[in-house]
């Protein structure tokens, strides 16, 4: 069980929210099919500080970032998209 | 004298004879397999002493005569998914690459007992999945088609049928999900998974195969785009092949050869209920309600569910999921409200995009993978391990598999399993 801020309603059960994935920069707009693919499939999926969307479904309905521990469950950071990223630093695989 | 198991070169054979003799006179079962010292080179590593790994080895070494192979682990033969799955056996899938495949397996798991000359007490009780919308309904009809045309026992049953094969089920159309109708496999059934991972890794330790516990792979070395071995705390080792079968780790491990996979690791969560007198015939599945239930021959239920809707490395059970488990089971069997929970725990998932595996090699040569098994694995292993053999023997992908390649992803070439996941993910 996680216990997840949102940005608008603040903390809640996880199961208020629905996971969307790790978050990942969109291929540009002359993007090819094979740079498509590899944002749709392709993921990092480590074990550690992860960046990913989620949102919250059942509540305000905002999507948010949040920065997540994927071994601890552990969550440093959240905020709505486009605001000012907290200033955390990603240690991958740690 | 009472040494001369563990030197010998081929273990004892097991045989009631041989139990009864032994049980006369009370002297120590050797061991099942034989620990070595780490070598500086082998033909083919294996990554991951989980049934997929395993079995690799076994039929490298038995159908191929490729036995200098080490088969490394970070922690224990069948510590992972391998040991943490719910023991389902079945083939009734929805595409026929899909059936084909799982159904090589169910022929690999009813002679594994003679194979492998170790008791996986493998119990063909029937597989029964729910129906409880028109939707699921569908479905099943159309994976009872797809199953029949492959040759696999499977049919679309009634209500009353189900309630023949499970008297204590509700089947009423008073049930806040009613029973419409079910998917029966009467093939499918359930077998003690941990005997699976001992016996192939006795197995193959038998035909001169290395497991070496507690030995995490820290790193893969590649040069000039071809593998050149692995790094382990216990050294370097060289090797042309190296064959992942990290599962849930997978993309960890894919990473140090920096091949990236997609996958998404979730947990799953499973449970276990006191024993009592074995009375549940058939394993029963409900996509509805998320859950799947079977007896083991000890009288314990077997409760699975849905993977944890967030990806996570983490093995913790919790509060919501023994939660909504009672309250599922309970929907389909209020019979069983005063039985108690014993246990729960996770395992880890290594989810793909279109629910099917990732087999086969990779951009980087030598660098094999058998992975992406999601919540599939478990019963794939056999059939996995010996296409894997053949593919690691022959340098050719065997039929059986070439659907599930990685470059399906980069090609668009996805096949879609999720119609014939148990429950809803």
């Amino acid at each position: 069980m996680i216990l997840l801020p949102c940005p608008h309603c603040g903390k809640r059960n996880s199961n208020e929210f629905s996971y969307l994935g790790e978050s990942a920069p969109r291929p540009t707009e002359t993007g090819d099919a094979k740079l498509w693919r590899a944002y749709l499939y392709t993921k990092e999926n480590p074990a550690g500080w992860t960046r990913e969307t989620w949102l919250h479904s059942g509540g305000c309905g905002k999507a948010f970032l949040a920065e997540r521990h994927s071994v601890t469950n552990e969550v440093r950071a959240t905020w709505l998209p486009g605001r000012k990223e907290p200033d955390t630093t990603t240690e991958a695989g740690s | 004298m009472r040494q001369r198991g563990a030197t010998r070169r081929r273990p004892q054979r097991y045989s009631a004879f041989g139990l009864l003799r032994h049980g006369l006179r009370h002297d120590d079962w050797p061991r099942v397999w034989r620990t070595s010292e780490l070598d500086r080179r082998y033909d083919v590593v294996i990554v991951g002493a989980g049934v997929h790994g395993l079995a690799a080895a076994y039929y490298l070494a038995s159908k191929h005569g490729i036995s200098k192979v080490a088969v490394l682990d970070k922690g224990y033969v069948g510590g992972g998914g391998s040991g943490r799955n719910t023991a389902i056996l079945r083939s009734n899938y929805l595409t026929p690459e899909g059936v084909r495949f799982y159904e090589r397996s169910m022929e690999l798991y009813r002679n594994l007992a003679v194979d492998l000359n170790f008791n996986v007490m493998f119990a063909q009780r029937g597989h029964l999945t729910l129906a409880h919308t028109d939707a699921s309904l569908r479905t099943m009809v159309w994976r009872a088609e797809v199953n029949k045309l492959q040759g696999v026992n499977s049919e679309v049953v009634s209500p009353e049928e189900v309630k023949r094969l499970v008297p204590f089920m509700d089947v009423s159309n008073h049930a806040r999900y009613p029973i419409l109708g079910a998917l029966y496999h009467p093939p499918g059934g359930i077998i003690r998974h941990d005997a699976v991972n001992w016996g192939y890794a006795r197995a193959a330790n038998a035909l001169g195969v290395e497991i070496h516990q507690n030995t995490e792979v820290t790193g893969i070395t590649v040069r000039d785009g071809r593998v050149q071995g692995v790094t382990t705390p216990r050294g370097e080792i060289a090797a042309p092949i190296v064959l992942n079968c990290t599962a849930g780790w997978a993309s960890l491990v894919a990473g140090m050869a920096g091949v990236k996979l997609p996958i998404i690791t979730h947990p799953l969560q499973a449970a276990v209920t006191e024993p009592v007198k074995v009375f549940l015939g058939a394993v029963v599945v409900s996509g509805s309600l998320h859950v799947y239930v079977s007896q083991t021959d000890r009288g314990e239920l077997v409760f699975g569910a849905s993977t944890d809707p967030y990806a996570s490395y983490s093995m913790r059970g919790s509060l919501e999921f023994t939660e909504e488990l009672a309250s599922h089971v309970l929907e389909l069997m209020p019979s069983i409200g005063r039985m108690r929970v014993l246990r729960q725990w996770a395992g880890l998932c290594d989810m793909t995009p279109d629910f099917s595996p990732v087999m086969g090699t990779t951009p980087v040569e030598g660098f094999l993978v058998d992975v992406g098994w999601g919540t599939y694995g478990f019963k794939a292993g056999p059939a996995a391990g010996e296409a894997m053999a053949e593919l690691v023997a022959t340098g050719r992908t065997p039929e059986l598999i070439s659907a599930f390649g990685l470059a399906r992803f980069e090609q668009g070439r996805l096949v879609g399993e999720r119609g014939a996941a148990s429950v809803g993910h």
